[in-house]
């Protein structure tokens, strides 16, 4: 139920903020997503939609430095999977 | 796909994995709350790559499972009303009420439509002026800002035949109910990432001090889990019991204020009953009075009852982490997809059903 899917918006539509939205495409499949909790997204943003809603603006830095973080992590660094396992 | 793909990168997952189990030294149990965490924890089987010292146990974030019997049976009993309209997620019309579920009443001529999203029953109504037409508005905090949409656009739209059932859940409340429980054995918290979106981090460092548990707000894809799961067990291993965001691409501290407004708007707190939990104060949010005029629940004269449904299940310990889906008798046998005995196995969500899909062969 609280499943959200990124997609990335191709344009918008509307001035109300009750009714703006926008169209958003999930690889491909266009969907028409209500901007009324994100009024800041932009053409080009990745947005995460929830039922019909877009909830959130994918934070592209912070997903960089997420993984900039999960690589460098010490702990990480030189760790191989253990003997047997597929990498 | 971006955000998606990325996350599910085999390499990334071993080598986390490979870090939990140099980091595990004692046993330990953590719980994710959400239901789709649960779900890509048994499909990707990530608590196979974990230390058998690691308990993951799955918690109660699946809305169809905790919504009441009372309210499915209300479902029911407007479906079966010539002059309405019922429209649900898709999710709920195989979950067994007291007596029936709502696919039975469509197959007994109720009108039941499965829709995308509330703003679709809207639609509906407008389309439908001669009939009334009613949301089955379940789901957590994540949920909650498009349930509220519904209203204001009905009330925008002057779509006067549209209203709400409402079943409103929140999580917070119910990880208090879950580490106050004398039997409860689950010493971290995977918290839920979408439900965070909106809500943001606030409420959890009182419980994470008060119950001394770490609490990591946590994405949904194979490394975002495996990362979460990291870092409790860091915490636990050192002895720190502090709230987390490795989700920060999605949730920011405050959460999403927009969406806050309007739920603030439209909803208010109330005691809820959980189906297989029971009461938990202050834990759902109900129609304010100012809106009175979309709530079902004030539009129509509706019968009360049993919030529980059968006996046999047991996916209240389920759900609270103190059992397991193959620990229930009836698993798999008397309960399955196609016949339930309770919500956990219908709910794309639902503990049980994840273990029938993904682990059958198992047990």
């Amino acid at each position: 139920m609280c499943l959200a899917v990124p997609g990335k918006v191709i344009d918008i539509q509307g001035d109300d903020p009750l009714l703006r939205s926008a169209r958003v495409s999930f690889a491909g499949v266009i969907k028409q997503v209500s901007l009324t909790c994100a009024p800041e997204a932009k053409v080009g943003d990745y947005v995460l939609v929830h039922v019909g809603l877009a909830i959130s603006v994918v934070d592209e830095l912070e997903a960089e430095e997420t993984f900039n973080y999960l690589r460098q992590m010490g702990d990480l660094d030189g760790l191989e999977p253990i003997a047997g396992e597929k990498p | 796909m971006k955000y998606v793909d990325e996350y599910r990168d085999a390499d990334l997952v071993h080598k986390l994995a490979a870090a939990i189990r140099r980091l595990a030294t004692r046993p330990w149990t953590i719980m994710e709350i959400c239901g789709g965490q649960t779900h890509a924890i048994v499909k990707f089987g990530l608590d196979e790559l974990l230390p058998e010292t690691i308990t993951l146990v799955h918690g109660p974030g699946c809305p169809v499972c905790v919504t009441s019997a009372e309210l499915i049976d209300q479902a029911v009993e407007l479906a079966m009303m010539s002059e309405v309209i019922v429209c649900s997620f898709g999710d709920m019309l195989r979950v067994p009420g007291n007596t029936v579920d709502l696919l039975t009443a469509k197959a007994r001529g109720g009108d039941v439509r499965i829709v995308y999203s509330p703003l679709d029953a809207v639609t509906i109504a407008q389309e439908n002026p001669a009939k009334q037409v009613v949301f089955f508005a379940v789901g957590f905090e994540t949920t909650a800002p498009a349930n509220a949409m519904s209203v204001l656009r009905a009330e925008h739209a002057g779509a006067g035949n549209f209203s709400i059932l409402t079943s409103h859940v929140l999580v917070p409340p119910a990880m208090r109910a879950i580490l106050g429980a004398a039997d409860n054995r689950v010493q971290g918290f995977l918290a839920a990432g979408h439900v965070c979106t909106i809500m943001g981090t606030g409420e959890y460092g009182p419980i994470a001090r008060e119950f001394d548990a770490p609490i990591i707000i946590t994405g949904f894809e194979p490394v975002d889990i495996l990362e979460g799961i990291h870092l409790c067990v860091k915490q636990l291993e050192e002895g720190r019991a502090e709230v987390e965001n490795a989700y920060a691409r999605a949730v920011r501290g405050e959460g999403n204020p927009h969406a806050r407004r309007i739920v603030e708007q439209v909803f208010e707190v109330t005691d809820r009953d959980w189906r297989g939990i029971g009461m938990i104060p202050d834990s759902g949010l109900s129609v304010r009075p100012a809106y009175a005029a979309y709530d079902a629940n004030q539009r129509f004269t509706l019968t009360h009852g049993d919030s529980n449904g059968s006996s046999e299940c047991i996916s209240g310990e389920i759900m609270r982490g103190v059992k397991k889906p193959h620990d229930c008798p009836a698993f798999g046998i008397r309960c399955q997809p196609e016949h339930p005995l309770g919500a956990p196995m219908v709910s794309s969500e639902g503990a049980c059903a994840a273990y029938y899909r993904y682990r059958s062969r198992a047990y």
